[in-house]
């Protein structure tokens, strides 16, 4: 077995797993320690506990700064978000104004890399993940350690000569620079996590296509890839958040006016003097939405990507 | 797979129509009307007075384009780890904003930054800023950037209210350190918990700084960055020991603490001291208070007549690729209507001494007689004092303080860290 | 399958691309940094000598630095602590099947799906370290819901402050570990569970020789991934308490080192960094092949 994203399909193995929210006849008879109340009230107040940020972040943003106060921050707002703490004074919604003045064409700007990012990169990924599965070449183990060491280096080490050969190259400080960046550095973990998924499509399906006299790249087309569309949904979430929620190479390769929405709300929420907390929670809403919703539309098919194999040992 | 992929589809149609809401201008070097300047004011007053003197440099330069390559967040290190790389890399910006005097050692010797002295001398700025300003900012005789504005150091901010109510006379500072402490007991016995309140690191350098120059005076002090004061003076051991009681008096959150959280716990009525760079004034203005009435200040005890500047200034960059342009900038800058527009609008004071000191609030008021009066000293915790690598040690030995307050380690760590600096 | 096709050009040339811009990307580029580590670059002035391992002796002499791996250590501590202990909980209470198990698991992980940026606004304030009347944050919770003696100074503490960074850190990944565990426990045959019943194992026995070997890849591998994680962590820190001596962690002090310009000294932690991690990775992938060439 291989480093695990939990993405390992293996055959037959979904037969036998179970499907989910379904109870079992044998695990009542065992589960004698923890009632299952128990369990609800536990399992409702890390739910709590886990949302308690959320929740921060929607009430700040909805204050108008005078009533942000350490002595009410848990609290509701005490008025309507469109009203303000005083005559002509601003209001809760302000704080998302301004806000999405400052990130708009920025969040634009970030759609434009991450979506790309993810797709290029996964479909890259999905092609070396099957050479790597598929074929025996003499050190194939060697070129996929070499391969998969890249997703473990810190990114800070390789950053000065990036810049330098970024600007000796001439590109450009936009996004256009960063989504090629994110393509190469997310390589090594979707070749990883195509790799370990392909080890699990059995042998028999590309025997035949063999026996056809289809190429290698036939194969791949007509065969592996409609097969693939699990490890898909996995790489491009995965390649989705990492480029959206990037921070640090958007700094070195990127500027203000032309880079991503992480560095317009670091801006927003660190700028120098008097922190807005309402415009800085409401831009971090904004900023993290759209990483939100993938995870909410696509969660499911996330976790069943994970869950679609067992890992195999 | 269809509604993944009209999903995806849609994303990319937002991404261009929310993209293309603002066409921003980026730098080409064959276009001799731009000038790309690169700060890190993004955003708060910073951002507004950046944008008031972009206006002053319109009106002076119709043709030329202004671009803007600020870098935001964490005082200014982002945007220095984004310049040294482009720095590094020969793709100078034409002009960018440091602090003035040692901070910009490095640049200098790498031979980065153009002398300026030909364009002081062309533009009479010798004449309309004050010597010992000029003094400062020379290096071997060559002065390599031009102040926009002027902030001064050692301020404290006290809340009138609280020290009355302790018995004490807000408008009457303390003569030296030692005056202040009774202070600060008598108000703690008061029941103010925390009467010195206090922030993040630099905060603390700052503090500290103010200590030294209050326990050395403005020779010494001057003398720690040249060489000429022993970092194991006696006076320096003093400082130690002054700074370790103060911090005594603090609130003990002090290290997770933005200046400005510092600030409101003054304005609570929670501590009755700041010592702050009088950007704070910004904090005071934004609650409603009026000067001298709620709040008033001083130069912090044992410092009377001592101006600790700090200032932000802006170069010209060797290979810079609109040189011209970038030369009309500075002209801006330096010019009396520049800085009047950027310190009104920043909170801080023109570098100039023609400046008409009844355009100003109070508080800047006060600032600039004392501009004109007083010796100036460099800030350390601002860069102007020593280069960015020495005050990174000396912060960093602040800091360990603040979390063990072991004064042996303290000074060994400064005298350590002066000795790696100073070779 | 053994022989594979005809031959190896058509499957080189697929992934030669690749291997030659991680070639250069990553090989190539980590070169360049180790050269200027072992050079006397330590300012703008471009190199003039090469030093050795100059730079290493002098990193390793000072307490600075030292204290920054300390606390690397603490964070890391609790960091694989909280998100091993929390994602398997959280996987062990899921799979014995749940209603809206879905709901559950949507919301335990979905912090993963927020940067440290916009996570750092918040817990920035959720850690706030005053107390008392001042409190806000988790601190204010504390002193509303009458637990006063649970406010504390959270990273400000000296020692095991640390360890408070860690929170927002294993608030965002435990549901990852989670997610990775419900897959380890979905992929156990039920047959082996019932095979084990019927030799009346008890539910412990259970555990003990049937499901916790069939999940110790899966824990394993959670390990390296939020083990390496951890080594590299910055983002966060700069977030929550920017660069200061007290969180300082070897990461920040490369950041440190390089806005001061010292371009040696950033070159010579980034290269230790590296190797903390070479040290857990490289032997892991080795042990991992190892074992797939055993499986054949």
């Amino acid at each position: 077995m291989s480093v695990s994203t939990g993405l390992e399909k293996k055959p037959g193995s979904t037969a036998t797993s179970r499907t989910s929210g379904m109870p079992q006849q044998s695990s009542i008879r065992v589960r004698a320690g923890l009632s299952r109340t128990a369990k609800y009230v536990l399992l409702v107040l890390f739910l709590i506990i886990v949302l308690m940020p959320v929740y921060v972040l929607i009430v700040t943003s909805l204050k108008p700064p005078q009533d942000v106060n350490p002595a009410t921050s848990w609290g509701l707002p005490v008025r309507w978000p469109w009203e303000p703490a005083f005559e002509g004074g601003p209001t809760g919604f302000d704080n998302w104004a301004l806000a999405w003045n400052a990130l708009s064409a920025s969040i634009g700007r970030t759609f434009l890399l991450a979506i790309p990012a993810a797709l290029i990169a996964s479909f890259l990924g999905a092609m070396n993940g099957f050479v790597l599965a598929r074929w025996r070449f003499p050190y194939a183990d060697v070129v996929f350690t070499f391969i998969l060491f890249g997703m473990f280096i810190p990114y800070q080490a390789i950053m000065t000569p990036l810049v330098q050969m970024k600007t000796s190259l001439g590109l450009p400080s936009d996004v256009s620079t960063l989504l090629v960046v994110h393509v190469i550095y997310g390589l090594p973990i979707c070749t990883l996590i195509f790799r370990n998924y392909y080890a699990g499509i059995p042998h028999e399906l590309m025997e035949a296509a063999r026996m056809d006299g289809s190429g290698m790249l036939r194969t791949f087309r007509s065969i592996v890839l409609p097969l693939s569309l699990p490890g898909f949904v996995v790489t491009i979430i995965w390649q989705f958040t990492s480029a959206w929620n990037d921070f640090l190479f958007a700094l070195f390769l990127s500027n203000q006016n032309e880079g991503p929405v992480s560095l317009a709300l670091n801006n927003l929420a660190q700028g120098a003097q008097l922190a807005n907390y309402g415009a800085a929670m409401a831009g971090a809403l904004l900023a993290s939405l759209p990483t939100l919703i993938v995870y909410i539309v696509l969660g499911k098919y996330f976790i069943g990507g994970l869950m679609s194999g067992s890992v195999k040992s | 797979m269809r509604k993944p992929l009209s999903m995806i589809a849609g994303a990319v149609a937002l991404g261009l129509v929310l993209a293309g809401c603002s066409s921003t201008p980026s730098s080409d070097p064959d276009n001799a009307d731009q000038v790309e300047v690169f700060t890190w004011w993004a955003s708060g007053s910073e951002k507004v007075g950046l944008d008031a003197l972009v206006g002053v440099f319109n009106e002076q330069n119709p043709d030329i384009e202004f671009i803007n390559a600020s870098v935001a967040g964490g005082a200014g290190s982002n945007a220095k780890a984004a310049l040294a790389s482009r720095l590094e890399s020969n793709d100078p910006p034409d002009t960018f904003q440091a602090h003035a005097g040692a901070e910009l050692t490095d640049y200098i010797n790498a031979g980065q930054l153009q002398d300026l002295s030909s364009f002081y001398q062309d533009n009479g700025l010798t004449d309309v800023f004050p010597e010992s300003l000029i003094e400062r900012i020379t290096v071997d005789g060559a002065i390599y950037s031009v102040p926009s504005n002027i902030h001064r150091a050692n301020v404290v901010w006290a809340n009138t209210q609280v020290l009355e109510d302790a018995g004490i006379d807000p408008m009457a500072a303390p003569a030296d350190i030692d005056a202040w402490l009774v202070d600060l007991k008598k108000l703690k016995d008061a029941g103010v918990e925390t009467p010195l309140a206090l922030g993040t690191e630099w905060t603390q350098m700052q503090l500290f700084e103010n200590v030294l120059i209050a326990d050395l005076g403005a020779e010494g002090y001057s003398g720690l960055w040249t060489g000429d004061t022993s970092w194991d003076d006696a006076g320096v051991e003093t400082a130690i020991g002054h700074y370790g009681e103060l911090l005594e008096y603090t609130n003990s959150d002090f290290a997770g603490l933005d200046w400005d959280a510092a600030t409101q716990i003054v304005l609570d009525g929670n501590a009755a001291y700041n010592v702050m760079g009088d950007w704070a004034e910004s904090a005071f203005q934004q609650a409603g208070w009026t000067y001298d009435n709620e709040y008033t200040t001083w130069a912090t005890p044992g410092t009377d007549g001592v101006f600790d500047f700090l200032a932000d200034s802006f170069t010209l960059s060797v290979g810079a690729p609109h040189e011209a342009a970038a030369i009309d900038w500075l002209t801006t800058i330096s010019s009396a209507e520049g800085q009047k527009a950027f310190n009104l609008a920043k909170g801080s004071i023109p570098a100039r001494t023609d400046t008409v000191a009844a355009d100003y609030p109070a508080y800047q008021q006060t600032a600039i007689t004392s501009f004109g009066e007083d010796t100036v000293v460099s800030s350390l915790a601002h860069g102007a004092a020593a280069s960015i690598a020495w005050s990174g040690d000396i912060s960093s030995a602040i800091g360990k303080f603040g979390a063990d307050r072991d004064a042996a380690s303290l000074l060994s760590g400064l005298v350590a860290a002066a000795d790696k600096a100073q070779g | 399958m053994k022989k594979g096709y005809k031959n190896w050009g058509p499957p080189l040339l697929l992934i030669a691309p690749t291997i030659v811009v991680l070639g250069i990307f990553v090989y190539g580029l980590i070169g360049a940094n180790i050269s200027v580590s072992l050079s006397n670059r330590n300012s703008l002035v471009p190199a003039t000598e090469f030093v050795g391992l100059d730079n290493y002796f002098a990193l390793f002499a000072e307490e600075r630095f030292i204290h920054s791996l300390q606390n690397l250590g603490v964070f890391t501590v609790f960091f694989i602590g909280g998100t091993m202990i929390f994602g398997f909980l959280w996987a062990w209470m899921l799979d014995k099947g749940v209603t809206a198990e879905g709901v559950f698991r949507s919301v335990f992980l979905f912090p993963m799906a927020i940067s440290f940026v916009a996570s750092g606004v918040v817990w920035r304030w959720l850690l706030n370290s005053a107390e008392g009347d001042r409190a806000s944050g988790l601190n204010r919770v504390f002193e509303n819901l009458g637990l006063d003696f649970l406010q504390n100074s959270w990273w400000n503490e000296p020692g095991w402050g640390m360890a408070a960074i860690a929170l927002p850190a294993i608030w965002q990944l435990a549901g990852y570990v989670m997610a990775l565990f419900l897959s380890g426990f979905r992929g156990i045959p039920e047959e082996l569970r019932e095979a084990a019943r019927m030799d009346g194992a008890t539910e412990w026995k259970l555990y003990r020789y049937v499901i916790f070997p069939q999940l110790s890849p899966v824990a394993l591998s959670a390990l390296i991934i939020v083990g390496h994680m951890s080594l590299k962590v910055f983002d966060l820190i700069m977030a929550i308490t920017k660069s200061i001596y007290q969180t300082e962690v070897p990461a920040t002090y490369l950041w440190v080192a390089l806005t001061s310009n010292d371009y040696a000294k950033s070159a010579t932690i980034a290269t230790i960094l590296l190797l903390f991690v070479a040290v857990v990775i490289v032997p892991y992938l080795i042990y991992t092949a190892r074992a797939e060439k055993r499986q054949g």
